[in-house]
Formats: structure tokens, C-alpha cells, sequence
């Protein structure tokens, strides 16, 4: 009994072992280091942190990633020397960007990833690529025309988002729902549980412009933030930040930037915005 | 030290476990009440009512808590449109309310039917040869006796539902597991000391509760 | 016989009136209510077919469900092990004679059963790396938050099946001249081990429970993937949810077939511990009983 019980047990620890070897991947990503990204770059493996239930921007559909972020990062890798088979992307929500990029999970943040002064304490950003603005999709009967006439009103968000955060501290007058994905804000909406979901406009029109929702809901279109989206980075790593702003200004004029912008959200008929480089960041 | 001479990281704190206890309370209740009517459906004579205490248990037993709670949103209240008030805080309180007392009520009725059968069936069959009815055997001889025996099991259920009530989290309320994560995210220097304070007060409060329990069920044990 | 067998009298035909009056009165309002329930879903456009068919391709299950089904069970079973080993150690721990190791071991235990689960995962998976200064993988926060709390309530189930051991047991190891080491490796734990059968596998139920909690530290497991990335993509967050919680009842129900299988086999072995009553005193503080 002893000895059958005995080689059950250490049966069991091996193929635990094993299993645990598959699933504990997430832990052998091995951080840029001292080297930052550029160095990392040079093994010809990245790892990217995106956004993965975010449709135009980043969406995890079966097994590949697609989305106007998915082709930002894939212009960043090449230009790094990473062909895009060396990215190994990897899931993110809001709430956990910074501390994937200060453990090291992640060598850059590819998501939906807005620049704020208490970010720009942890993370280094470059870019940004991108500016959105914080905007309210609502049903297409709806009366609110902007935040002011939230007050009352119940307002869903994602937690630990910026939005979510503005909404708290500047319009406290409306009421806040917080939940952990925006398609959950966007079912409550489409049940009439809240009356509208905030976050930054092109995410909203990503969800607006999903065929099961299709006429039922509408941007309102009056942003009134400006959320300049960047690429997350380790604090310390200002040359890899200065090498990210290098590609961006290459992007920008060699025609790369706008095919990614067509090849994903220009879809919905939005034209390319340009790419302002001169509000890079100085990286410092 | 600094974190906590923060008045508004005091009321962070404060505000998860005054949610935490008035979850537990509500749902305690709702457990309770729930859960005796499940065990008498479960041991009674009409099948059908038989079928749905088991039904129930079965469902609710094997499904976690997250999607329960989920379901309350977005079933109980999306769909079908229960609605307890207008604010949102109130309105997901009393969501996670049902959600707790309709999961922890499959456990309770499992309890109290295993106390049910430690009574000894001579009291059963005693009762049935004077004429009482089934609802009187039930509420006269055999529960008074069970609930002595259940003390225990009980007592640990009710704890697990304190601890539980954390997960009513996920759909928004400012409880003490969303609290905790918003100080550390902001105070990464504090982290153990904020990881005691949260998780000191559980311990502080639950450890000699459940020590409490076991106490009264030894107090209360029918001596046999 | 138990005492649940003799409550009620065979019915008589007064008392069968009456049994078939509340079966057709219950029965009929419980179908009204779920009839009500499905129109109100009806309603809301629920069982619109575009939100159900993604589950009839065969890619939505292997993209999305199957994996996060595999990464839960994954978390689950190496959770398992890790419990078992921590638990063993921990109830020798607290059954020493030794005050140095039984005080700490009863401590750690104690304080681990009493912490909410969540509270750990968030604590492990936000606050450590502060500490540690290195990465913590979700997977590794689950699982390590999993062991040390079902490690602590194995730790308590063993500490009460070594002690319904009957005394005669260990007395007649004592006198043939065993030392307290052998007793309880040789003669203790074996016995204890085979009672705790059940209790083991049903405590797995309860991991494989908790390991939904690791989607809310976006731990790709099924609701992760099943429910908030698959729906992402076909915009049917309660449909997926139902498809989620029906998997859950499945394998969970399983396994607590399982383990009232095992409790029958191992009562009806002859050399099995007596049962010790309701429910072992030891799992009362901050307990269980699978909750």
C-alpha cells in the first residue's frame, strides 16, 4: 500500500512538474535588463504587452492578435531587427501595464497606453502615436451630448483606467460602474443598466462598429481629454525610448504608419491622422 | 507608517470592510433562511419539491462564486431587470447579497441535512408513531436536535461567506480586495504593511470566531 | 436507516391527494417562473442566434475555450499537488511535541485559512514584485495564493484524520516499540491519508472553483479567455458566461461523484478509520467543508 501510494505520489509531482513547465511560461520571459530594449532586441525575440478585447486596436482572436496597435508594435519590432515571428505578445489590462513593465514581463506596452504624469513616474513612454480623446458612447436615442450632462447618470468604465479616474475626480457628480472589460460596459449599456461607457473615442468606435451592435449605439463625439497613446518602457531605458521615437518619425513619412492605420481601423472609413512628430516625447 | 495617516487611505480602508461586514450580515440571513427551506424541500415527501432542492444544490454548489455574482448583473439585473435602487453602490450591495445567500444556501442545506441524519431515527420513528405530521417531526423533534449537531459546519460556512463576500468585488463595489489593490498600485513601498492591515483584520476577527464556534459546538454537542 | 428515510409515513390517500396538489401547484409555478425567465431573456434579445453560434464552430472552442479550460485545470492540478505536500508538512508540523515547531506551523495555518483568497492573489500578484524586485507570472500567483490556502485547510483536514485514528492504533505502535517518528509515517498517516480520500478530492472541486478568481489578475484561464476575450470578438458576454458556468457545473460535478465514490469504496475497505462523526472538529476554525 505504502509503495503503490508512494509511486502514485511521485507520479503525480512529475506530471505536475510537467504541466506546471507549460503553464508557467508566463514566468520564462526574461526581462530586458540592464540592456533595455535594444539589446533584448538583438536575441530577435521581443515580448509586447497588448491589449487582447479591444476590437480595431487589439483584439486576441484565436490564437493571433490583430488591431492598429498590433501593426504599431509590428513597425517598432522591424525596426528594432525583430521580425514580427519573434514577438511574443502578451495579454494586458489596464491595471496591470505598469507592473508588467517594472517586473519585466513586458519589454514594451503596446495598449491603448495613455501618457500621464504619474505613469511618466514608473514608465518611460515613447511616441505617442496616436491621440485620442476621452469621448461617451451612448444609445443612438440618447439626449447626452457631453460629460456635463452625466450628473446623475450612470457612467461605466474599466477599473484602474484613466477614464475612470477623470470621471471620479472631475465629474463626481455622475455615477461610476466600474467593471473589469469594456464588452461588459457595453452589454450593461446595451441592457440599459448604464447610460453610457466611457473611454477613449477610436476604443468606443471599435465596439460601436461591431455587427452585433451595429445602429444601435453612436460615439457622441465631443472628446473632452486628450489622451496622447504611448509605448510603454522601463524607466531607465532612454536610449530604447529615443530609438522608438526614431522608428515613429521614419513611420511617419515612409508611408507605414498610414497602411497600419488602413489595414485596421481606417476600415470603419476614418481617414489616417497624421503623425505629429514633433510632439514626441524627449525621453528623458 | 505614512500610508496610514492618510485620512483618505483610512476611509479606502474603513469603507472595504464596512461593505465586507454588511454583506455578511445580509447574506448570513438570506443563507440561513434560504437554506432550511432547501433542506425541508429536500427531505420532503412531494418529489417534485425533492427535485428542485437537488437541482438547486447541484447547480449552485458546483459553479464558482465570480460567475454567480456575474449573473446577478447581468442576469438578475440586466435581463430580467431587478433592480433594488438607483445607486449604484446599493443596487450591486443587494445584487451580492443574493448572489452570496442563493450560493452559500446550497452549502447550508447540505449541513443541516447531515445533521439532520445525525439524529438518531429512533426520534423520527418515535414521532411518527404518536401521529405527528411530517412538517411537525421536522420542526418539534428533529430539527431542535440537528441544529445543535450543525453548529460546527455551520460556523464554517458563515466564515467562508465572510470571505467570500471579497469576490462581490468584481462587479464594482469598493470592498476590501478592490481596496487593497488601489492603495498598493499607489503606495509600492507599503505593500506588506498594507497586506497586514487588510489581511490582519480578517485574521484578527475571523481566527477567534471560528475558535468561538467550535467552543459552542462542543457546549451544545448532544452527548451520546 | 437513516434518519432522513423515516420522516414521513408511506402516504395514504389523503396524504397522497395532498403530495400530488403540491407537485402540480409547485411544479407548475416553478415552470412559470423559468417560462418568464426565458421571455424576459427573449426580450433582451438573449437567444438571438448570431450570439449563440459561435459556440456550434469548432474554432471558437479550440481558440478560446478549450485553452482556457486547459490553463484552469493546469492551475488546478499543480495547485493540488503543491496543497498536498504543504498540507502533510504543515499537520506534522502541528502535531509535534516539540512547542517551537507547533506554535509557528498552527500560526501559519491559522493565518492562511483565515485570509480571503482574493486578498492573497492581489497581495502575491500586485504587491510581492515590489519586494522581490522581480517578475511574478499570474499563473505563479494563482497557483502559490491556491496552495497556501488549501494547503492550510488540507493541513487541518489531516491534523483531524490522524486524530480519528483509534487510539488502540498508536498505543499498540507505542508498546511494540516504535519512536513518534515511525508511528505517525508508518501507522498514522497511511490510515488518515486513506479517510482523506474524499476530502482531498473535494477540496479539488474548490480549487478548480477558485481558479476563476485568476481571470480578475488576467490569468488567461476560462473566463479570461472563454468569456471576455471570446466575447470581445462576438459581443455575447451572458451567453458565454452560461457556456462557462455549464463547463464548471460539468467538471465539478464530476468530481464530487468522484469523491462520494471514493468515501463509499474507501468505507466499505476493511481497514479504514471509523468515521468521526459529522464533520471533523478539526475543520471548524475558519473553515471549510468545500465552501
Amino acid at each position: 500500500m505504502r509503495i503503490t501510494r508512494l509511486a502514485a505520489t511521485f507520479g503525480a509531482l512529475t506530471m505536475a512538474l510537467a504541466v506546471a513547465a507549460c503553464g508557467g511560461d508566463d514566468a520564462g520571459s526574461s526581462s530586458s535588463g540592464s540592456k533595455g530594449i535594444v539589446g533584448k532586441a538583438e536575441s530577435g525575440k521581443l515580448v509586447i504587452g497588448v491589449k487582447a478585447d479591444q476590437p480595431g486596436l487589439g483584439l486576441q482572436t484565436g490564437s493571433t492578435y490583430s488591431g492598429f496597435d498590433i501593426e504599431i508594435a509590428k513597425i517598432l519590432a522591424k525596426g528594432l531587427g525583430v521580425d514580427a515571428s519573434g514577438i511574443e505578445w502578451k495579454t494586458t489590462v489596464s491595471s496591470n501595464r505598469e507592473p508588467y513593465i517594472q517586473q519585466g514581463q513586458v519589454d514594451l506596452v503596446v495598449a491603448t497606453y495613455t501618457i500621464n504624469d504619474d505613469r511618466k513616474k514608473v514608465v518611460n513612454f515613447g511616441g505617442p502615436y496616436y491621440i485620442a480623446g476621452q469621448d461617451l458612447l451612448v444609445p443612438t436615442a440618447s439626449t447626452i451630448t457631453g460629460p456635463e450632462q452625466l450628473a446623475g447618470k450612470k457612467v461605466c468604465s474599466v477599473s484602474g483606467s484613466t477614464p475612470a479616474k477623470r470621471i471620479q475626480t472631475d465629474y463626481k457628480d455622475a455615477k461610476l460602474q466600474q467593471f473589469d472589460s469594456y464588452s461588459k460596459c457595453v452589454t450593461a449599456l446595451a441592457g440599459g443598466q448604464v447610460d453610457a461607457v466611457t473611454t477613449d473615442d477610436i476604443i468606443l468606435a471599435g465596439y460601436a462598429a461591431q455587427e452585433q451592435y451595429a445602429g444601435k449605439f453612436k460615439v457622441v463625439g465631443k472628446p473632452f481629454s486628450t489622451e496622447p497613446y504611448g509605448i510603454g518602457l522601463k524607466k531607465d531605458d532612454t536610449a530604447g525610448c529615443n530609438k522608438i521615437n526614431d522608428i515613429l518619425k521614419t513611420a511617419a513619412t515612409d508611408g507605414s504608419y498610414k497602411k497600419a492605420w488602413d489595414d485596421t481601423l481606417g476600415k470603419s472609413g476614418k481617414a489616417a491622422p497624421e503623425l505629429d512628430v514633433a510632439k514626441l516625447t524627449n525621453c528623458s | 507608517m505614512e500610508v496610514f495617516s492618510d485620512p483618505a487611505n483610512i476611509d479606502v480602508y474603513v469603507t472595504g470592510f464596512l461593505w465586507i461586514l454588511k454583506l455578511t450580515v445580509a447574506a448570513t440571513v438570506g443563507a440561513l433562511v434560504l437554506g432550511v427551506l432547501l433542506a425541508a424541500m429536500r427531505v420532503s415527501p412531494v418529489p417534485v419539491l425533492r427535485g428542485f432542492g437537488t437541482a438547486w444544490v447541484n447547480i449552485f454548489r458546483n459553479t464558482p462564486l465570480t460567475l454567480i455574482i456575474f449573473f446577478c448583473y447581468f442576469g438578475l439585473y440586466s435581463t430580467l431587470g431587478f433592480s433594488a435602487s438607483d445607486d449604484i453602490d446599493r443596487n450591486n450591495y443587494w445584487l451580492g447579497v443574493i448572489g452570496l445567500s442563493v450560493y452559500t444556501a446550497a452549502f447550508v442545506c447540505e449541513a443541516i441535512r447531515s445533521g439532520i441524519n445525525t439524529v438518531a431515527a429512533g426520534q423520527a420513528e418515535a414521532a411518527r408513531a404518536i401521529g405527528m405530521s411530517f412538517r411537525q417531526t421536522l420542526t418539534i423533534v428533529i430539527l431542535p436536535q440537528a441544529g445543535r449537531a450543525v453548529i460546527a459546519p455551520l460556523g464554517s460556512i458563515f466564515i467562508a461567506l465572510a470571505k467570500n463576500a471579497t469576490i462581490v468585488g468584481t462587479i464594482g463595489l469598493a470592498e476590501t480586495s478592490n481596496a487593497m489593490k488601489d492603495l498598493i498600485n499607489a503606495n509600492g513601498s507599503a505593500v506588506v504593511l498594507i497586506f497586514l492591515a487588510f489581511a490582519g483584520t480578517f485574521a484578527v476577527v475571523l481566527i477567534p470566531t471560528g475558535y468561538g464556534f467550535g467552543w459552542l459546538a462542543n457546549r451544545l454537542a448532544v452527548k451520546r | 436507516m437513516s434518519t432522513e428515510a423515516v420522516l414521513y409515513d408511506h402516504p395514504g390517500p389523503r396524504a397522497k391527494m395532498r403530495n400530488t396538489i403540491l407537485t402540480v401547484v409547485f411544479g407548475l409555478g416553478l415552470l412559470a417562473l423559468l417560462y418568464w425567465i426565458y421571455r424576459r431573456f427573449d426580450e433582451k434579445g438573449q437567444w438571438a442566434g448570431s450570439l449563440w453560434k459561435p459556440f456550434t464552430q469548432s474554432s471558437t472552442w479550440t481558440d478560446y475555450i478549450l485553452p482556457g479550460l486547459g490553463h484552469t485545470l493546469a492551475a488546478a492540478a499543480v495547485a493540488m499537488v503543491l496543497s498536498l505536500v504543504f498540507g502533510i508538512l504543515f499537520a506534522v508540523g502541528r502535531l509535534s511535541d516539540h512547542w517551537w515547531l507547533r506554535i509557528p506551523a498552527g500560526a501559519v495555518v491559522e493565518f492562511f485559512r483565515a485570509v480571503p483568497l482574493l486578498l492573497m492573489m492581489f497581495f502575491i500578484f500586485f504587491g510581492l514584485p515590489f519586494l522581490t524586485h522581480k517578475p511574478m507570472s499570474n499563473f505563479w500567483a494563482v497557483v502559490i495564493a491556491l496552495t497556501l490556502y488549501n494547503g492550510s485547510v488540507l493541513a487541518e483536514a489531516f491534523r483531524a484524520g490522524v486524530k480519528s485514528v483509534p487510539r488502540g492504533q498508536s498505543e499498540a505502535a507505542y508498546a511494540v516499540g516504535m519512536r513518534k517518528g515511525q508511528v505517525m509515517a508508518e501507522i498514522l498517516i497511511p490510515q488518515a491519508a486513506r479517510a482523506m480520500l474524499p476530502v482531498i478530492v473535494s477540496q479539488l472541486v474548490v480549487l478548480v472553483k477558485d481558479t476563476a478568481l485568476g481571470y480578475i489578475i488576467s490569468y488567461s484561464e476560462l473566463l479570461q479567455l472563454g468569456v471576455n476575450n471570446l466575447s470581445a470578438n462576438f459581443a455575447n458576454v451572458v451567453q458565454a458566461a452560461i457556456v462557462a458556468a455549464l463547463i464548471y457545473i460539468l467538471i465539478n460535478a464530476t468530481l464530487t461523484y468522484t469523491a462520494g465514490w471514493l468515501s463509499r469504496r474507501t468505507r466499505r475497505g476493511g481497514k479504514a478509520p471509523r468515521a468521526a462523526g459529522p464533520v471533523p472538529a478539526g475543520l471548524v476554525q475558519t473553515g471549510e467543508t468545500a465552501v
